[in-house]
């Protein structure tokens, strides 16, 4: 038996957080907001509204290219995408077509696959539907106050080979992405959303004849059961000797299944052709190259930096870049840590194990703190001694109990130290003369 | 072979089987004539989707502006829930059946059928109804709008509010504007001042006839292929289709959006000159608006007019011909040269129109769902279904490059032609109709015929220039006859001096229709 291989592209759709929608001077922010209190006459698709571009919306998709190494175009355009949905107000969406902002791309996973980018492009975001049932009928509610805000659609080429490394892929392109500050990527709040196509074939040489493709993935954890859900039913599909059908399925994450939406037959033919409203942009190798000097240190950068100047681990290294407050607090920190004596992995440590609590102890306090008690902390062993000494004639009866096999005397034995020295005493120093006086 | 039902799914329309014979029949016989376009080799030719003069990077920046209320946004739709427009189950969607609509006639207000909402009597202008008039009714001459009051005003229509002109009414068309009869409102169909047994032309009808008949000074229009000009030279008026880009489009229900001009009708060129420098300004709003070559405006003094040969040969009316000759010979008595300059591809301007205006068409049509505002996609009138179906096929998959590309191919040879003969002459002098006005009902049945009354305003149309409509005679049944003065990008000015000087000469356009 042949194994089949997975050929897998992801799209990813990542709203930008300008302070105005992508055609129009509505608020973009949308999220637990009114219904329909930030529309207009251009998002709300009123007759004779017409779409005029946001520039900030054009530059950050310029950056977002960058980040990924893509071409950025100098001559783009923006086009017509038609369809018919209630959520779609025009009848069709502002979106790029044949000649997007930038194209090819790539993205390196950690067991140094590249994962080439077909294209990164702007497009404007649809209003949101709220499924009710009214006096007994079942009706779709619209809210438009999503409609027009900008959206960046990143696009892969079919290179992923595995749900794992799929994950891997999304988790890159968020940490990327919210580097740049031009997006939350915040799936739960609908700001990144995720979509895969999935096919398997026996000569990685050729594509398949047929792609399916799975909407609604809401986690990164659902992307790769989703797809590892595929390549079982698509698996066994091919080994009966039936081509998967050529559909797009949704992804229902109690069942952990994928389920059939919309067949061949009913794809869409959307007739683009280009946005007659707005004029072509044009931007020179000058400003392509200003946006990217723009570019800040990539999260893989920064990790590699991480270590470099401050020998931590890996592990440790990537989850302070993954949060951009716990790589700030670090870095304010790590300044001063010779007078706390600490080593940068203990504080990095402190910090991801939450030891620290960085939204209440300002990293200045945090110095301070710890340059105190590093000053007053009892560590020379002569003086721990006399204490331990003391202690241990006064508790005679704690001695024996431990003598006898009771670990946790010295729990307490521990404590009336603590408590002898006003928590001065250098724990660890403490503990291990104490277990020497034990032996 | 056309798939009609295909097409009508990505129409979103729903038509009865008659429906679907009649448009595979119609669409055939269109796209028969249509096929003339693929007689050209444009394989070393760049397609033209705008004539903006090679503007580009227009942009806002990322500023918040005020929203509508919830309230305003959720005025017009029918259905709304708790602060929700409120559609069909997406999931439980089922085929559309073909309900009857409700047709209630509505109300005729003057005896031209010009006027469709009385507005204020004190006002002396008058605008097409595909101008958007904040809290007056809008409808585009459509069953589908009636009712609609808008939220807010078209640019051109507070610019003129804003210069001290009070609206008098809003005014009859074709609906949406297709149609070069006025026969294709979905209300009822504009008369001619001049002669009631005749269209007033289209698209614009009610507004020649509402400045044809005195009712008001100046009225509003769009000219998209015609639909100022053509009624202008039906009605005796004086008619401005500017520039493209040279008036603001934002608030005017759009047509053919890279053909659409907004623009007046009046007596005389001089009121047309006044209103037009009162509007003539980049409009933040409309992004084709905001072309970088406005400022560049062209002041070459007129040495030169051209005759373009093909507008005078085959279809031509023999009086038609021969009162824009002499307005030739009264250029040439008043010391301009006159030569004859040739447009070898006007003649595949309609049918690049056919193809370029119903595929932008059958887009901007697609918003009217009926969720937001107005009546449901069933409303739609026959004209507007043809023009839908045919623009859906034309930008089909597998048919863009025969149809849409190759119809903005022949758009850049148009063009090339205006360029090469306004190296030779400073402006066109034309012919505005190949006929006078026809008798109502004269054309309704065979699409095709109708679509050949804009054989000469097309060109200029798929060109972007500016073209000043004026009357040069009548008929000997008192008909009237309307001539172009056309001239290159933004030479409105040129074009204006020109009129007047011709209007100083001749008093056609101070003749009023009898009164009947």
């Amino acid at each position: 038996m042949t194994k089949y291989t997975p050929i897998i592209g992801m799209e990813v759709h990542v709203e930008l957080n300008t302070n105005s929608k992508m055609f129009c001077g509505c608020p973009a922010h949308h999220f637990q907001i009114k219904p329909n209190t930030h529309t207009c006459p251009v998002c709300l698709g009123l007759p004779g509204a017409l779409p005029v571009p946001n520039k900030k919306a054009l530059d950050w998709t310029i950056l977002i290219a960058h980040a990924f190494n893509c071409h950025v175009n100098s001559y783009f355009k923006f086009d017509r995408k038609h369809y018919f949905y209630p959520d779609l107000p025009k009848g069709y969406q502002i979106s790029q077509h044949d000649q997007p902002i930038s194209q090819n791309g790539n993205l390196i996973l950690d067991n140094g696959r590249k994962i080439k980018i077909n294209r990164v492009h702007l497009e404007e975001d649809t209003g949101k539907l709220l499924h009710k049932t009214i006096k007994s009928k079942k009706v779709s509610l619209i809210d438009f106050n999503r409609s027009g805000v900008p959206l960046v659609e990143v696009v892969t080429e079919p290179d992923i080979s595995s749900g794992q490394e799929a994950k891997e892929y999304l988790k890159k392109l968020r940490d990327i992405i919210r580097s740049l500050k031009v997006s939350d990527c915040d799936m739960e709040k609908g700001s990144m959303r995720l979509e895969a196509n999935i096919s398997l074939t026996k000569d990685i040489k050729k594509l398949p004849n047929y792609k399916v493709e799975i909407k609604n993935l809401n986690s990164f954890k659902f992307v790769d059961w989703a797809i590892n859900y595929e390549i079982d039913r698509q698996t066994r599909l091919l080994e009966k000797g039936t081509i998967p059908e050529q559909e797009t399925r949704g992804y229902d994450s109690k069942l952990k299944k994928t389920f059939s939406q919309r067949s061949k037959e009913e794809s869409q033919d959307y007739r683009y052709f280009p946005e007659p409203d707005i004029p072509p942009m044009v931007f020179s190798d000058k400003e392509i190259t200003r946006i990217k000097k723009q570019l800040p240190t990539l999260p893989e950068d920064q990790v590699k930096l991480l270590i470099k100047n401050h020998q931590i681990n890996q592990a440790s290294a990537r989850l302070l870049v993954a949060n951009e407050h716990y790589l700030q607090y670090f870095q304010t920190v790590v300044k001063s840590i010779k007078d706390i004596h600490l080593s940068p992995q203990k504080l990095a440590n402190m910090i991801i194990n939450k030891k620290v609590n960085i939204n209440k102890t300002s990293p200045k306090k945090l110095i301070s703190q710890l340059a105190n008690q590093a000053q007053s902390q009892i560590s020379d062993t002569p003086s721990l001694t006399k204490i331990i000494n003391q202690v241990l004639s006064d508790n005679k009866p704690a001695v024996q109990s431990f003598k006898k096999g009771k670990t946790n005397a010295l729990g307490f034995l521990i404590g009336q130290i603590m408590a002898q020295t006003q928590g001065k005493a250098d724990p660890q120093l403490a503990r291990k003369l104490l277990l020497e006086k034990l032996k | 072979m056309i798939n009609i039902k295909h097409i009508a799914k990505l129409a979103n329309l729903t038509l009865s089987p008659k429906e679907l014979k009649t448009y595979t029949k119609q669409l055939t016989a269109i796209l028969g004539y249509i096929d003339k376009l693929s007689q050209i080799n444009t394989s070393q030719i760049k397609p033209t989707f705008q004539t903006i003069d090679n503007t580009t990077n227009i942009w806002r920046q990322d500023k918040v502006k005020k929203s509508l209320s919830q309230k305003q946004a959720l005025s017009q739709a029918k259905k709304k829930f708790q602060g929700y427009f409120v559609a069909e189950n997406v999931f439980s969607k089922t085929d559309k059946k073909i309900a009857a609509i409700k047709d209630k006639p509505r109300k005729k207000l003057d005896k031209y059928n010009a006027v469709l909402t009385q507005v204020n009597s004190k006002g002396k202008l008058g605008h097409k109804d595909l101008f958007l008039t904040k809290n007056i009714e809008t409808t585009a001459g459509a069953k589908i709008l009636e009712g609609y009051i808008p939220q807010y005003s078209a640019t051109i229509v507070k610019q003129l509010e804003n210069a001290g002109y009070i609206t008098k009414n809003k005014l009859n068309q074709d609906a949406w504007a297709h149609g070069s009869s006025g026969e294709n409102s979905d209300f009822y169909p504009t008369k001619n001042p001049w002669d009631l047994t005749k269209v007033p032309g289209g698209s614009s009808s009610g507004s020649a006839a509402a400045v044809a008949s005195g009712m008001v000074d100046i009225a509003t229009g769009t000219d998209t292929c015609g639909s100022i000009r053509l009624p202008s030279s039906f009605t005796n008026t004086c008619g401005l289709k500017p520039t493209y880009g040279a008036l603001s489009r934002y608030g005017v229900i759009a047509f053919a959006s890279s053909l659409d001009c907004p623009g007046f009708f009046a007596k005389s060129v001089s009121q047309l000159k006044k209103v037009f420098q009162q509007t003539s300004q980049p409009d933040s709003y409309d992004a084709v608006s905001q072309s970088q070559a406005r400022q560049k405006k062209n002041k070459t003094k007129v040495k030169t007019i051209g005759l373009p040969k093909e507008f005078f040969t085959k279809g031509i009316d023999k009086q038609v011909k021969q009162a824009v000759e002499q307005a030739a010979d009264l250029f040439k008595n008043k010391g301009y040269k006159i030569k004859q300059v040739s447009l070898p591809h006007s003649d595949y301007s309609i049918a690049a129109y056919y193809v370029i205006a119903p595929t932008e068409a059958s887009s901007n049509l697609a918003r009217y769902d009926g969720i937001r505002y107005g009546n449901d996609r069933q409303y739609f009138g026959a004209e507007a279904k043809r023009r839908i179906m045919l623009g859906s096929f034309a930008s089909s998959a597998g048919y863009t490059d025969k149809y849409y590309e190759q119809a903005a191919k022949i758009r850049t040879l148009i063009i090339k032609d205006f360029q090469k003969a306004f190296e030779k002459i400073d402006v066109i002098l034309a012919p505005t109709a190949p006929t006078p006005a026809f008798k109502l009902g004269e054309k309704t049945a065979d699409p095709l015929q109708m679509y050949l009354m804009d054989i000469y305003t097309a060109p200029v149309s798929l060109a972007g220039l500016p073209s000043l409509a004026i009357p040069c005679g009548f008929t000997k049944n008192k008909l009237p006859i309307g001539m172009q003065l056309i001239g290159s990008r933004w030479t409105e000015d040129m074009l204006f001096d020109l009129g007047e000087q011709y209007q100083q000469e001749t008093n056609y356009h101070t003749l009023r229709p009898n009164k009947i």
